[in-house]
């Protein structure tokens, strides 16, 4: 049954995209400077604005893909509904989603096809390794890019004006989760896990430097893949260390069996994780391992908290019937980002609404957007969880400035280690 | 007619007419294709010629000396990590390409010799195993030379690679000529073809050299081959060098092409799917392999645009998710193409009568 | 030393679980010649199956053991149908055929399997429900469940109810004879067609097998499960000597217990210049050096004319 809804969506989606990449293009490439349609007002002709997406919808992470791209459908979806106008003339919004296999070529070649169908601009990609080769493609083109998952700090310094993203990087959620480790958790011994991605390599090397600098000590560094299952030799190891705390740099898939399994090789250590491993899969995947010593992060704000947040969980709920897994409200504020620097620009010309994009200061569902100079999110808040009978409850938030909450000190240090790291 | 086209072919004549005819025909081809459907096509048509240089190199391992290698990404892996570490930020070092490139070539063939000698005692399967341990364990390296001296940069790969400059001019960015917009890909696309006209011509030559029938002789009957004077031991090694060499010359244009190099480009299905173009198109059958390589690089990209429409059109809706049936479509666009064609689309003409012997006797296994 | 028993222990369950799928493939091979690259599929489609019906009967009043064998008797007979219908379409039209032309089929109906797993399973991890005993056993100051002992026993006792079966019974005797030349085991007797589509169904049977034990040690199941699981066991075949049930018994854990002591070890013998990033460069390396000394993998037969 779920498959079916699943099917059903991704229809309504493809169709999207066929059309897409059909008969309408004439109009879109008409519609820059809405000129001519502003002395007819009768029935204001009907501009189609298209925005692509890409994520991987095969292969081990097509679940994230899909959750991403129903994210952004949902906010396409409503932007419809609420009837917007540019330029004096009614906006269709049509997602063109595509599918990159995680796979650096073809994000390439998804990125060329983007940029060949004229579409307004760009939601993605889900991974930084296919995000930072394809931003290049962007930049060369002027198209607006706004990730939502692609947390590789690489990805904002390549200086391309076009890249944006509405999600804390690696290096502020690594300093976060690091200082959370040592501090909050009082972890005086640390063991690593990650999984030599591009994202868990990252993540965990800032995770790392922040929990040294905090005074813990790492006892064990060690790695698994993105397709592994079988944990036990590495934690057997890490359990002869006796860490207080075992981080986790990957995702759920890998995440769940691994809790798991550190409960069955009877590793006593809390079990800390970032955004990869901070969803619902995981506490299925982790079973009766899945209790109140496995911990997790997610950058931004709790969705309860932000105004529209609920109602977007109840949103998605019903329009997909799932949960969100992961990225899904960062997806959901990328494409409004998008939306309100058009209506803010009075257009979906890219480089008319381009320059309109880095001022943007919006409320989203996860966090008050606002960009800094390299197009990083300015101040990202990162949250800590906490399983809780079965769930991931809300502890508290660290750094960065909540929409209501008056900055704290913290965004300071982190705001200067990039620099450091050159 | 079909009787009389071999002579006619023969005619020197014809064969001039020939050249011109496809020297034409692929000057214009990135004008008709990027200008008839967009950009994103001559990008397919780019890569999809990378894929022939790789084809053309596995074919001298496994369709000349019938030495099945499951790892042969690993040079291709090799000629661009090469061209990465030369030519970007990394080592702050940015030499030019004709110097990258022989040197690339170079360096996977010297690769090639590594992973040869001590396999030379290895058949069938045996052999395929090991070379996939090969393949995998550069991957690994790949990923994890980061530390305790970053070289590689792990997993987070190399970007702001230089691309390809010829004569000052960058082939990344759109260039006039005598007025004519043309744009990153198709000057990337003239570079591609030449470097792949230059590989075809490489390979029939050694083809038709005692090189070539060596590697045939082996490919049949190693022991007879041996029997018969022939060195096994350096002919053996010298398919693996210039099959690598092959590879890391494909690998280190897709560096300067891609600009952005990371070890999960390199993984074990790309080795695969390398061997697929080889064998679907006609192992050892340089036309074939060609063929090969065009249809696997391209076919995934117009199931990508078709699958969705073409239900639409069948069925009037969409069952089957797109991106699912583009796989789906291609899993069993190779099995028929086996099942119809079991030596390959275009198979050499000895190999088709082999086929046909051993059709008339069912069961007899080479 | 509880930590390195405990590798050990390790080791041994990973490795029987790469046996328990080898033998599949081993069967095969030993038959055919093939590397039946969709084995670790048929896995995968026989653990889904299996999750599928163990789900439904959830609800039911029924002990875990018995609703996860009720799971696993509804999984092989569909795997068998699969093995078989792989062999009939993908493999037997191909006899004849150059030896990589079914490689090739084999990688595709691998590809078509995976998407349909993904179409009907959807593309989310789920969760293999705990119905068996987890709490674990101290032994030397280390730990084992009864799963994993069962799958440590499981392994051992399939290997010899094969080599039974191949070397004792009638069906026993024609698959080495068809093995050995399928020409003249046909002048003698043998249904070969039929002695390949048995061979092809026990496997699969295996890979059902397998694939409920893997998917409850790690209580995970995926579409996307049986490639690396396949490729392992591929590898652990190749070790003992691809075609010998004793071989890949002996391969498989061999390869679980070279990649646990060699994640477990590798850094302090390297004193932390490779980590467990390098435990399957580990495992490959041991790999070649075996192949080097022995060309037909441990326990392989010398078969130095058969390429």
């Amino acid at each position: 049954m779920d498959i079916r809804m699943k099917n059903m969506t991704l229809c309504v989606a493809a169709a999207l995209a066929v059309f897409g990449c059909g008969k309408e293009e004439p109009k879109s490439e008409a519609q820059a400077p809405a000129p001519a349609a502003a002395p007819a007002p009768a029935p204001a002709p009907e501009v189609v604005v298209k925005i692509g997406h890409a994520a991987p919808l095969t292969g081990p992470q097509a679940h994230l893909g899909k959750d991403n791209e129903n994210g952004a459908k949902l906010a396409i979806d409503e932007a419809n509904a609420a009837g917007i106008e540019l330029g004096g003339a009614k906006v269709k919004f049509e997602l063109m989603s595509e599918d990159d296999q995680a796979d650096p070529k073809q994000g390439t070649q998804v990125a060329q096809k983007f940029v060949d169908a004229k579409v307004n601009g760009v939601i993605g990609h889900l991974n930084s390794g296919t995000t930072i080769p394809a931003s290049k493609i962007y930049f060369d083109a002027g198209m607006p890019q706004i990730s939502a998952s692609a947390t590789n700090p690489k990805y904002t310094q390549q200086g391309f004006k076009t890249a944006f993203r509405v999600i804390a990087n690696d290096v502020q959620q690594g300093a976060t989760l690091g200082d959370f480790a040592a501090k909050k958790l009082a972890a005086k011994k640390v063991a690593i896990i990650d999984d030599r991605t591009a994202y868990g390599q990252g993540l965990a090397d800032e995770f790392e430097k922040a929990a040294k600098a905090d005074g813990a000590e790492v006892v064990a560094r060690e790695f698994t893949n993105d397709k592994a299952t079988d944990f036990a030799a590495i934690l057997t190891k890490i359990k002869g260390k006796k860490p207080d705390v075992v981080f986790y740099s990957g995702m759920d898939a890998q995440a769940g069996p691994m809790a798991k399994q550190m409960k069955g090789l009877g590793v006593k250590a809390k079990f800390l994780t970032g955004d990869g491993g901070c969803t619902p899969e995981f506490i299925k995947l982790a079973g009766d391992a899945a209790g109140e010593s496995n911990y997790c992060s997610l950058p931004g704000v709790p969705l309860e908290q932000m105004p529209g947040g609920a109602a977007f969980r109840e949103k998605f709920k019903k329009a997909y019937n799932a949960d969100i897994q992961l990225y899904a409200p960062y997806l959901y504020d990328a494409v409004n980002v998008m939306i309100d620097s058009m209506k803010r620009a009075n257009s979906a010309d890219p480089a008319k609404y381009l320059p309109e994009i880095g001022k943007t200061t919006y409320d989203g569902v996860t966090a008050k957007v606002q960009f800094d100079d390299k197009g990083d999110l300015k101040e990202g808040p990162i949250s800590l969880y906490q399983v809780k009978d079965g769930k991931w409850n809300y502890l508290e938030t660290m750094g960065g400035a909540p929409a209501a909450a008056a900055a704290p000190a913290a965004p300071a240090p982190e705001a200067a280690k990039p620099a450091e790291k050159k | 007619m079909r009787m009389n086209l071999p002579a006619f072919a023969r005619d020197p004549r014809f064969s001039w007419v020939g050249m011109v005819l496809v020297a034409v025909a692929l000057v214009a081809l990135p004008f008709v294709v990027g200008g008839g459907f967009g950009n994103s096509w001559m990008r397919v048509v780019d890569s999809a010629l990378l894929y022939i240089m790789l084809s053309l190199g596995l074919n001298i391992v496994v369709g000349f000396a019938g030495l099945l290698d499951l790892g042969y990404i690993a040079f291709y892996a090799v000629g661009a990590y090469l061209y990465a570490l030369l030519a970007s930020p990394q080592f702050g070092l940015h030499l030019p390409f004709w110097v990258i490139l022989p040197l690339g070539a170079a360096v996977a063939g010297m690769f090639g010799v590594i992973l040869g000698a001590p396999t030379l005692r290895l058949r069938g399967d045996y052999l395929a195993i090991v070379t996939l341990g090969f393949g995998e364990i550069v991957r690994i390296f790949l990923n994890n030379l980061d530390a305790p001296v970053n070289v590689t940069n792990g997993p987070q790969g190399i970007a702001q690679i230089d691309p390809v400059r010829i004569g000052g001019a960058a082939l990344s960015k759109s260039q006039q000529w005598f007025g004519l917009t043309v744009p990153s890909v198709y000057l990337y696309y003239y570079l591609f073809v030449v470097l792949t006209l230059l590989v075809i011509f490489v390979t029939v030559r050694l083809e038709d050299s005692r090189i070539g029938r060596a590697w045939v002789a082996i490919r049949e009957d190693e022991v007879a081959a041996k029997a018969c004077g022939i060195d096994t031991r350096n002919i053996k090694l010298l398919a693996f060098a210039m099959g690598a060499s092959f590879g890391g010359l494909s690998g280190g244009l897709f560096a300067g092409f891609q600009q952005f190099v990371s070890p999960e480009s390199f993984s074990l299905l790309e080795s695969i799917m390398v061997l697929c173009m080889v064998v679907l198109g006609g192992m050892g059958h340089i036309p074939g392999v060609i063929l090969g390589g065009v249809l696997l690089a391209v076919l995934p990209e117009v199931l990508r645009s078709g699958a969705g429409i073409w239900q639409r059109a069948l069925f009037g809706k969409i069952l089957i998710d797109p991106e699912s049936l583009r796989m789906l479509l291609f899993g069993l666009a190779l099995i028929a193409v086996m099942l119809y064609r079991p030596a390959g689309l275009w198979p050499e003409a000895r190999r088709r009568r082999e086929m046909a012997a051993a059709g008339e006797a069912p069961g007899k296994r080479a | 030393m509880d930590i390195f028993i405990q590798q050990i222990i390790n080791g041994l369950v990973l490795g029987s679980i790469y046996a328990l799928v080898a033998l599949g493939y081993t069967m095969v091979y030993g038959i055919m010649g093939l590397i039946n690259f969709a084995h670790g599929e048929v896995v995968m489609i026989g653990a889904l199956t299996s999750l599928s019906i163990i789900k439904l009967l959830a609800g039911t009043s029924l002990p875990g053991p018995v609703v996860v064998l009720i799971g696993l008797a509804g999984a092989i007979p569909v795997c068998m149908a699969l093995g078989f219908t792989i062999e009939r379409v993908a493999y037997r039209p191909l006899r004849a055929a150059p030896r990589l032309a079914p490689l090739i089929t084999a990688i595709g109906v691998s590809i078509v399997l995976q998407q349909v797993g993904m179409l009907i399973w959807g593309r989310n991890y789920h969760a293999f429900p705990g119905l068996l005993p987890t709490t674990p056993r101290h032994i030397l100051g280390a730990q084992i469940t009864d799963l994993q002992v069962l799958i440590v026993v499981l392994a051992a006792l399939i290997m010899a109810a094969l080599i039974l079966l191949v070397n004792t019974t009638r069906i026993g005797r024609a698959m080495r004879a068809t093995a050995e030349n399928p020409d003249i085991a046909g002048l003698m007797g043998v249904d070969v067609n039929q002695i390949i589509s048995i061979t092809f169904v026990i496997g699969s049977a295996l890979a059902a097998v397998a694939g409920v034990m893997v998917s409850a040690n790690y209580s995970i199941a995926h579409y996307y499960m049986g490639f690396i699981l396949g490729l392992k066991a591929f590898t652990a075949a190749v070790l003992g000597g691809i075609g010998n049930m004793g071989g890949a018994m002996l391969g498989g854990v061999l390869l679980g217990l070279i990649e646990s002591l060699g994640a477990g070890y590798i850094g302090d013998l390297t004193g932390g210049f490779l980590g467990s990033n390098y435990q399957d460069v580990f495992a490959f390396f041991v790999l070649i050096l075996v192949l080097v000394f022995r060309p037909s993998g441990l326990m392989g037969e010398k078969l130095a004319e058969r390429a």
